[in-house]
């Protein structure tokens, strides 16, 4: 079984400036412990990637990346914590690890922006604004993510998205079949208050 | 920033597509943190680096115990003093303040606290 991170080093001042992790972040966990054997005897991951830090103690290289200069902080401090080293950049989605990583990513994870804004709160100045407003159909931030997936994942890997209901993941799933040619599963999913959050998970 | 993570980054402004990688390392301050000493996990990284962009970079910060080339044994017969001082320089060795300049476009990357800034201005994406 995989521990839960500790975070008893956040406080509420944090919290106003990262998204504290909630149902979404412990699904996407809960998905990566379900594959913990599939990932650690077929897909042997030697470089990870989470965009938008989320934090599996499960690989040894995990490039986090996060806009938000505070976040990538915090997950320093979370690394330390756990006793794991965790290597935050502070980027937009993948920007400065392409075409480097070229079919390189052997997991890769993102918990989007899922909620669905009107268009302009998805260039909010408020970072934690940004960590969760989507825009139309909360699919802004993912569908500029998805050709990435694509340039990003090596001949074995997995990657991971959180989604919910209103984001269309049939729509995605298509989209990944029919450009990239990924096959696709949902991992997991539950509803969380009104929210139904499903865990999706692509491979070539 | 780990030494691992300088090697996968590239400059990425708008146009700037040749020779930008690896960015240059100046006005560093770095410092050792020992970490679990795990050979497989070397072994298995080798082929994903780009070895002399990791030399060079090392001899910048005056570290000089890589050799110039990749050993040309197998990587699973590699010897252990090999990977030990390769598991120095790109697990152990954090750089926690300094510049990355683009070579092409002499673009400047802070690291600031031990991490790197790729951020653009919208100008430059």
């Amino acid at each position: 079984m995989l521990l839960t991170p500790k975070l008893d080093h956040l406080t509420a001042a944090d919290y106003e400036h990262i998204y504290e992790p909630a149902e979404d972040t412990f699904l996407l966990m809960d998905a990566l412990e379900k594959d913990v054997d599939l990932i650690k005897e077929q897909v042997k991951p030697s470089i990870c990637l989470e965009i938008g830090i989320l934090t599996s103690p499960l690989i040894i290289v995990i490039l986090c990346t996060d806009i938000n200069p505070y976040a990538s902080q915090i997950t320093l401090k979370t690394g330390k914590q756990n006793a794991i080293h965790l290597d935050p950049i502070l980027t937009d989605l993948a920007s400065g690890l392409l075409p480097r990583l070229r079919h390189s990513v052997d997991i890769l994870c993102f918990n989007p922006p899922y909620v669905v804004t009107p268009s302009e709160d998805v260039n909010s100045p408020s970072a934690i604004e940004k960590a969760w407003a989507g825009g139309i159909d909360g699919r802004e931030v993912i569908d500029r993510t998805l050709p990435l997936v694509d340039e990003l994942l090596s001949a074995r890997g997995i990657f991971y998205l959180l989604v919910i209901s209103e984001n269309k993941p049939d729509d995605i799933r298509k989209i990944m079949q029919e450009r990239y040619n990924f096959q696709s599963e949902v991992v997991l999913s539950r509803l969380s208050g009104r929210e139904k959050e499903i865990i999706l998970k692509f491979r070539r | 920033m780990r030494l691992i993570t300088h090697n996968m980054l590239q400059c990425h402004v708008k146009g700037c597509n040749t020779n930008n990688f690896p960015l240059e390392l100046s006005e560093i301050e770095y410092e050792l943190q020992e970490t679990e000493f795990n050979p497989q996990f070397l072994r298995n990284f080798v082929p994903k680096l780009e070895w002399d962009a990791l030399v060079r970079t090392a001899m910048k910060l005056g570290i000089t115990t890589l050799p110039d080339k990749l050993p040309d044994t197998p990587i699973q017969e590699i010897d252990e003093k090999f990977l030990k001082d390769l598991h120095r320089v790109l697990l152990e060795t954090h750089i926690q303040q300094g510049r990355m300049t683009c070579p092409n476009c002499q673009h400047v990357y802070p690291i600031k606290d031990g991490i790197p800034n790729m951020l653009l201005n919208e100008n430059e994406v």
